[in-house]
């Protein structure tokens, strides 16, 4: 479908789609297999000029938003969805700054991400608090002109590869998620470390690791808008950047749909190929509509986001669940198409179905989504 | 120090099909790209740019004016300028004639101290165009370069490959080199570099801006003519063997055991 | 100026049978109420049209040069002798079988060139196989390639005894050289020749060479410049047979030292030894392609060339996919190869591929694709997985050699 794209975001796509179909689809699944992090493919994206599409022009950035982050993430998960997550989540971890940080920060931290020269990462997640944000146990104290940083975060993406962390921790327990404050850190701070590499089922290249700070002191101009800010700096962060989860399945989803098109045109039985077999055909037709459907709701969404308007958490949250459920319906049925081959490690199949399953999870659950929508849903119609 | 990049305009495939019932070649749908030798041409100027830390990359195709589309995806890996050659009249030029108006061109662009280009075209294959570039600007030539080891504004040293390793061969500049891709892995072009190229105004040059000598140029000027197009007749295809893999691979194996024992 | 298109369908002429519209190989014919219409973008001039027209209703307009030059003064047919360490090349061997039956049927003289340092020797050889005269420069200027000396040396030869025919080796030299020969003297050169022949009525070097990946083949000639100069790759013509008993005249020839001189310098040439037999001169040449999936895999290739004592080719898409190196590379962008024997395991067989390797005597095909287009080329077709025939041939082979 034509979505009358700008002749730049057409170059972004077209430009991440060469990324995506030249560099990261040969490396994929030897990525995929050793959990390596794709340090060659990020160096790529620097030399491309990606990196910035989302960050303001003052900043060295390209002055694009949440569409054009969508736009490019979508085309680089068509690649593999682990490898883009260098990208993607680099884009989670700047959201703060970008939305909250105070001049200095953001001349200080946006330039170097908008060159690709530095990843960075957003650490909200914890052992006790994942969707419950108000459980979050790292606590962030202040000392004269420092805040001392001690807890753990778990699942961190990027963690361990980035150099720029943004992080929730708690000011003030008393006040519960009031009480939450959001820091950058920078990864060579003394008393940062990070836990082992995660073994995960899909986006195995991607960095999952723990954030541990051990007494780990930062200047206290490191908070991002002010103590007690912290939920909303991570909720505006996720309603910024749940259209770029979606972009990610719905790039994983492309690729399904397109192996599975090509598939059923090379694999022959009966004598005929088995596109040409009915049952195949309405499987196919199902696929991609759900795929330009979610397509449509995402770039919606995200221009929605992108124009400034105040009420977005539903439609945020609207695109991220629609798009990952039907990234795990397309992959799944993908490999149905593939039949048995389909569930070999050879064929590129059965890869896309594992990566497809983290995007119902992270970033909030489909389920906290639904929650979410629900909610918004039931306010609107009492206001 | 300026340097030039010679790059031409190819069909994406050299697989090209012919269609049975007109004996025409099929060119629907075949992309156009720059000829990959061209791409490491591309990306050794860019390298010798970074490696000085000046200089200014031209990329100069000959050819009708679509192959403008090439010379804007040159600028977008990061070459500063280009000049198309396309006239008529250079029409039917072989690489005689092609090789000579190119370096009327260069000429032209003036006060170049490297001329860069690929080893070959994919659809034409003959490597002549680069020795017949130096020839015609009587210029050194290094061909099948894989390595530059030092260059500067006098003189450049390389690795040339050959048949059983390779030459190291000491030149002066102007000099043409022609790559070969065990030089270099491309690059893929930037967003700011797809920008630039987008609005870059790319002068067309045709035979008179270029004084082409007339006898030179274009059909006329090419020594070498075409006289017959054909299919090339298909070698028969022989015996296939039938039967499970075990007894295939005997009766293959009987069947050439006298080749191989000699 | 009135600017006069090189080609032109003469309308009154024209019936409009659409005899040019099939004919043209670029798709650059119409047929347009009734008469053929040219796009000059696509036309390349060829030829293929006004020589299919019955009605000769298109001309291509050549400007009538007078002839710069007198063609009949060019006589006898010269093979370039490629010379590596004083040691003449296979190709040159190779172009002089060609050679010899080209001046015979010009009737002339078959002439080898031969540029180095000591190589008297090596002169008796060329004459063995079929040289009738050797112009033979020996310099130690000249003891390696270096292209100056050799361009300006080979020029002056050709400008002084004027051939009629030049023939050279399309290796890394040899397309060196020529090149620019061809230019100095605004010779006509085509490249990669698999077939020379003579008109014997014009006295014109028919030169026909694949073009467009080989999917067509397209014959050059050049009608108006001497002398008529071509390259023929390595493994395409068979090498002559030596005759010790030949006779034959050595020409020496000396020129001033500025003839020698080299602009660029030859510091140094390194040899690198490679993995396995070197693949042009095999025997024998075990091939992998894309079935053959991974890097690991290629070691049951190698180990049926082992077996074998053959040499390991691959398709371009195995070389592309880094499964093995470029130097294993058979086919139109990597060595043409004429073994006894070649095996092609899980290679589809693209056009490119097969004319490296087609004028091997015999073809055997291993693909589970019974539509691959190699099989059409095989003396012996297997349809069936790689994985399970070659190693059993593997097997069976260590029974037979052992």
């Amino acid at each position: 479908m034509d979505y009358l794209l700008t002749e730049e975001q057409q170059m972004i796509k077209d430009l991440c789609r060469q990324i995506a179909e030249e560099k990261i689809k040969p490396v994929a699944a030897e990525y995929d297999e050793s959990g390596e992090f794709a340090w060659d493919i990020m160096k790529v994206f620097a030399e491309s000029d990606i990196c910035g599409i989302y960050i303001p022009e003052e900043y060295g950035g390209m002055g694009g938003g949440v569409l054009e982050l969508a736009i490019a993430t979508e085309e680089l998960s068509w690649g593999c969805g682990g490898i883009s997550l260098g990208f993607a989540a680099t884009g989670l971890g700047t959201f703060p700054i970008i939305l909250y940080g105070n001049e200095e920060q953001k001349a200080k931290y946006l330039p170097d991400i908008a060159s690709g020269k530095k990843l960075a990462a957003f650490a909200l997640t914890e052992a006790e608090a994942g969707s419950d944000a108000g459980g979050i146990k790292t606590t962030a104290k202040k000392e004269g002109d420092h805040y001392v940083l001690n807890g753990t975060k778990q699942w961190i993406t990027n963690a361990g590869e980035a150099e720029i962390y943004t992080v929730v921790a708690m000011t003030d327990r008393a006040r519960g998620a009031r009480g939450a404050s959001t820091f950058i850190v920078e990864k060579d701070t003394p008393g940062v470390s990070f836990g082992k590499k995660e073994n995960k089922m899909g986006i195995r290249s991607s960095a999952t690791r723990e954030v541990i700070f051990d007494n780990c002191r930062i200047p206290k101009e490191n908070i991002l808008g002010r103590e007690g800010l912290g939920f909303i700096v991570a909720m505006k962060t996720f309603d910024h950047s749940r259209p770029g989860v979606a972009a990610q399945a719905v790039g994983i989803a492309q690729r399904a749909l397109d192996e599975a098109v090509k598939y059923s045109h090379e694999r022959k039985q009966f004598g005929h190929s088995i596109s040409s077999f009915q049952g195949v055909q309405f499987m196919l037709a199902d696929m991609a509509m759900q795929v330009e459907a979610s397509r449509a709701l995402i770039y919606s969404a995200a221009k929605m986001i992108d124009s400034g308007a105040k009420n977005i958490a539903k439609v945020s949250a609207m695109c991220k669940t629609f798009a990952s459920d039907t990234a795990m319906k397309v992959t799944t049925d993908a490999v149905q198409v593939f039949g048995g081959y389909g569930y070999m490690k050879e064929y590129p199949v059965e890869k896309l179905m594992r990566d497809a399953k983290i995007t119902q999870i992270y970033e909030g659950t489909n389920q906290i989504q639904r929650g979410a929508i629900a909610s918004s849903l039931i306010k609107e119609s009492l206001a | 120090m300026k340097i030039i990049v010679l790059i031409k305009q190819v069909p994406a495939t050299t697989d090209v099909k012919i269609d049975p019932e007109t004996n025409t070649l099929k060119r629907e749908g075949v992309e156009a790209v720059i000829n990959p030798f061209d791409m490491y041409a591309i990306e050794e100027a860019l390298r010798i740019r970074e490696r000085l830390g000046e200089g200014e990359i031209v990329a100069l195709s000959m050819g009708p004016p679509q192959a403008e589309q090439a010379l804007r995806e040159a600028i977008s890996m990061g070459c500063d300028r280009a000049v198309l050659l396309s006239d008529r009249k250079f029409a039917g030029s072989d690489t005689w004639a092609t090789s000579y108006t190119l370096a009327r061109a260069i000429r032209k662009i003036g006060d170049c101290r490297v001329i860069l280009c690929g080893k070959q075209a994919s659809d034409g294959d003959t490597a002549q165009v680069g020795p017949g570039v130096s020839t015609h600007l009587d210029i050194p030539q290094v061909t099948y370069v894989k390595k530059i080891e030092k260059i500067d504004a006098a003189s450049a040293t390389v690795e040339r490959m050959t048949e059983e390793g390779y030459d190291i061969i000491e030149t002066p500049v102007p000099v043409v080199l022609t790559v070969v891709k065990e030089i270099n892995e491309p690059r893929l072009p930037s967003l700011k570099g797809k920008m630039r190229a987008r609005k870059a105004g790319i002068p067309v040059w045709t035979a008179e801006d270029l004084g082409c000598d007339e006898g030179k140029i274009g059909l006329d000027g090419s020594p070498t003519r075409v006289v017959k197009v054909f299919t090339p007749p298909p070698r028969e295809g022989g015996r296939v063997l039938e039967g499970e893999p075990e007894e295939t691979s005997k009766e293959l194996a009987g069947l050439i055991k006298d080749i191989i024992i000699g | 100026m009135a600017e006069i298109d090189a080609i032109k369908v003469l309308n009154e002429k024209c019936v409009g049978c659409s005899l040019c519209v099939k004919a043209c190989p670029f798709g650059a014919i119409t047929m347009e109420e009734n008469k053929a219409v040219i796009d000059l973008m696509k036309c390349t001039l060829c030829g293929a049209c006004a020589e299919a027209c019955k009605f000769d209703a298109i001309v291509i307009q050549k400007k009538e040069e007078a002839p710069e030059i007198d063609l009949s003064a060019y006589r006898d047919v010269w093979v370039f002798g490629e010379q590596k360490k004083g040691k003449v090349q296979s190709v040159s061997f190779e172009l002089l079988g060609k050679g010899r039956e080209l001046a015979d049927k010009l009737g002339v003289d078959l002439c080898a060139v031969l540029l180095g340092h000591n190589m008297s020797e090596e002169c008796k050889g060329l004459i063995a196989r079929g040289a009738d005269k050797v112009y033979l420069v020996d310099s130690p200027k000249l003891k390696a390639y270096q292209d100056d000396p050799y361009t300006s040396v080979l020029t002056e030869l050709i400008s002084k005894y004027k051939p009629e025919v030049v023939l050279c080796g399309a290796s890394t030299i040899g397309r060196s050289l020529i090149s620019r020969v061809a230019v100095k003297l605004r010779a006509g050169l085509t490249a990669d020749c698999t077939g020379l022949d003579i008109d014997l009525e014009e006295r014109l070097l028919l030169q026909t060479r694949p073009a467009f990946g080989g999917n067509i083949m397209a014959t050059i000639i050049s009608p108006n410049t001497r002398p008529q100069m071509a390259t023929v790759r390595h493994k395409v013509m068979k090498e002559a047979e030596a005759d010790p008993a030949r006779k034959g005249q050595i020409i020496k020839e000396e020129f001033p030292d500025e003839t020698y001189t080299s602009r660029s310098k030859l510091i140094d040439m390194i040899e690198e030894i490679e993995e396995t037999v070197n693949l042009t001169e095999a025997d024998i040449i075990v091939s992998g392609g894309r079935g053959v999936g991974s890097k690991e895999n290629f070691d049951i290739i190698r180990e049926l060339a082992l077996t074998l004592n053959g040499a390991v080719g691959a398709s371009r898409s195995a070389v592309d996919a880094d499964w093995i190196s470029y130097s294993h590379q058979v086919g139109q962008t990597g060595k043409t190869v004429c073994p006894n024997l070649y095996i092609a395991c899980g290679i589809s067989g693209q056009i490119q591929h097969l004319i490296g390797m087609k004028s091997s005597d015999v073809i055997v095909a291993i693909n589970k694709d019974p539509e691959a287009p190699i099989l059409s080329v095989a003396t012996y077709g297997i349809v069936d997985d790689l994985f399970k025939v070659v190693p059993l041939l593997t097997d069976h082979f260590k029974k037979i050699l052992a």
